[in-house]
């Protein structure tokens, strides 16, 4: 309850107010976001803020139901840590490195879904260099697979792997282009599919015409 | 109750409200004789200037130190558009935090009336930390170009800005109709009616490219009408809200509608040079901040001297 409450006051006020104001967004196509879940949100990832950034575009009624899917080792350190991490941010932990008799590491994954939720993955599977796409893990493969029904929406970030990039403690205000795409439907196995969204992505990229940040 | 204006810089705020209702009756008289022709851009534009002037109004009539962290955060939103639509080397990251921090630091000197650290702080201090920092860091690849994109930044975006800000702390007696707010709306108004003017002239009677390699669509007769408009405008206005007189408000008006449009295309070629139409996507119908600023980066600075010049 308490939590619920800090969560809500976490995302409600204190990020809606630092992506307003100290980044600023451009967003394109925010009517192609689902205005209910189940539904997997799916970007490139740059930085820490990318998952703030996406959950400010959802309105506050959907709070409850957005899950960014995190990886386990990273984001369940200390105790104060994990407590922020699973209570306020609200992350769904996975394992990213599965070892043989472990179950499905997309168990909690697929609960999610049937539960309704919106799970917001980033299946670079690390922040990476900073504004550089990386190829995409097939995790979000087989969860498309288990789950053809379900609304897949590629969304491009651009921007925040300059304001605060993987390493750097000290947040640099920029304004930050998202491009949602269009939903992604399953094409019938695995390797087409993955392809499929490596263009979509692409694409996304190439609607904005960024100079190089090197 | 004492309000934070004088009765005319409020009787001009609510001039400008008069004003956006007969351009908002006259788009719908227009879209209602000619149903056919698309105006959402035309609409957007007047919906956002119904915002600028509210947010503006606010601003102004609350107190002083409000109005000058006002102009302080419209720096900060330009300089924030202007870092992210130009390249920048990834090497210098850290440093435009301290491009961002001059922006508080600036208003603060305003905001105490300390002219001398106002008139030195970004063209002395700001000019020789910047490159000091980015020697620390250590990265030489496209340092000069770097330096300048830096620094002109700042010069337009936060110094030239500020000048507005300074108008607010000139001593009210000079000005004892209006005070400092008074100048500012002078100012402001003389400029974005400029912009209108020169845009409406152009469209009217605009034949000869004034120009062309930088701002196709401008020219020499939206130019002219432009000047002359706004100065008539300045004469009439000046009476109301600043010490001027008529022959000083003849050249303020000269001064506001040429440094006006040379701030426009200044801000055209930067675009142009990166290959964007519009610098963001904050004001609809208009574009980003910087669309909307680029003629105050040259009359904000000119006039202040101007009117700080011959009367403070």
């Amino acid at each position: 309850m308490v939590s619920s409450l800090l969560r809500f006051l976490f995302y409600g006020v204190f990020i809606r107010l630092l992506v307003l104001i100290v980044l600023g967004l451009n967003v394109r196509h925010r009517e192609r976001l689902p205005d209910n879940g189940p539904a997997i949100i799916v970007a490139n990832h740059n930085s820490h803020l990318d998952t703030m950034v996406l959950m400010s575009l959802f309105p506050l009624r959907l709070l409850p139901k957005l899950r960014p899917v995190a990886a386990l080792d990273y984001f369940l350190g200390s105790r104060l840590f994990s407590w922020f991490t699973l209570n306020i941010v609200g992350i769904l932990p996975i394992k990213r490195i599965v070892s043989r008799g472990d179950a499905n590491p997309l168990a909690p994954c697929h609960e999610a879904l049937a539960k309704g939720e919106v799970l917001i993955i980033f299946p670079e599977g690390s922040r990476g260099e900073p504004e550089k796409l990386q190829s995409f893990k097939s995790g979000i493969a087989r969860l498309a697979e288990s789950h053809p029904a379900v609304p897949i929406i590629p969304v491009f970030l651009h921007g925040l792997g300059k304001a605060l990039p993987k390493g750097e403690a000290l947040l640099v205000p920029f304004f930050c282009d998202i491009f949602v795409g269009e939903r992604l439907v399953w094409t019938g196995d695995r390797r087409s599919y993955m392809r499929a969204l490596d263009q979509r992505m692409t694409q996304l990229a190439d609607e904005g015409d960024f100079p190089a940040w090197e | 109750m004492r309000l934070g204006v004088s009765l005319p810089v409020l009787w001009s705020l609510g001039g400008l409200y008069v004003i956006l209702a007969i351009a908002s009756a006259a788009v719908q008289w227009l879209r209602w004789r000619q149903p056919e022709i698309q105006r959402n851009e035309l609409v957007l534009r007047i919906r956002s200037w119904w915002m600028i002037v509210t947010i503006f109004t606010v601003a102004m009539v609350m107190s002083r130190n409000l109005s000058v962290a006002f102009f302080a955060f419209v720096s900060f939103l330009a300089l924030k558009e202007y870092f992210s639509i130009v390249a920048i080397r990834r090497a210098d990251r850290r440093v435009l935090f301290w491009a961002y921090l001059a922006i508080p630091l600036q208003y603060y000197w305003v905001a105490q009336a300390w002219y001398g650290m106002f008139i030195i702080f970004i063209p002395v201090y700001v000019f020789l930390l910047l490159p000091m920092r980015m020697v620390i860091i250590g990265e030489t690849r496209e340092f000069l170009r770097a330096a300048g994109t830096l620094h002109w930044g700042v010069m337009t975006l936060v110094f030239g800005i500020s000048h507005i800000a300074y108008l607010l702390v000139l001593p009210d007696e000079k000005n004892s109709g209006a005070g400092g707010a008074g100048l500012v709306l002078f100012l402001v108004v003389l400029t974005e009616f400029n912009d209108v003017a020169q845009y409406v002239w152009g469209n009217m009677c605009g034949r000869n490219k004034i120009i062309p390699k930088v701002s196709p669509n401008k020219t020499w007769e939206g130019f002219l009408g432009g000047v002359a408009t706004t100065t008539l405008l300045s004469v009439l206005l000046s009476v109301w809200l600043t010490p001027l007189q008529l022959d000083t408000a003849v050249w303020a008006g000269l001064l506001i509608s040429a440094a006006g449009f040379v701030g426009d295309v200044t801000i055209s070629a930067l675009k142009r040079d990166i290959g964007i139409k519009d610098s963001g996507s904050m004001l609809p119908g208009h574009g980003g901040i910087l669309d909307r600023v680029d003629s105050l980066t040259y009359t904000a600075p000119l006039f202040f001297h101007f009117v700080y010049y011959l009367y403070y």
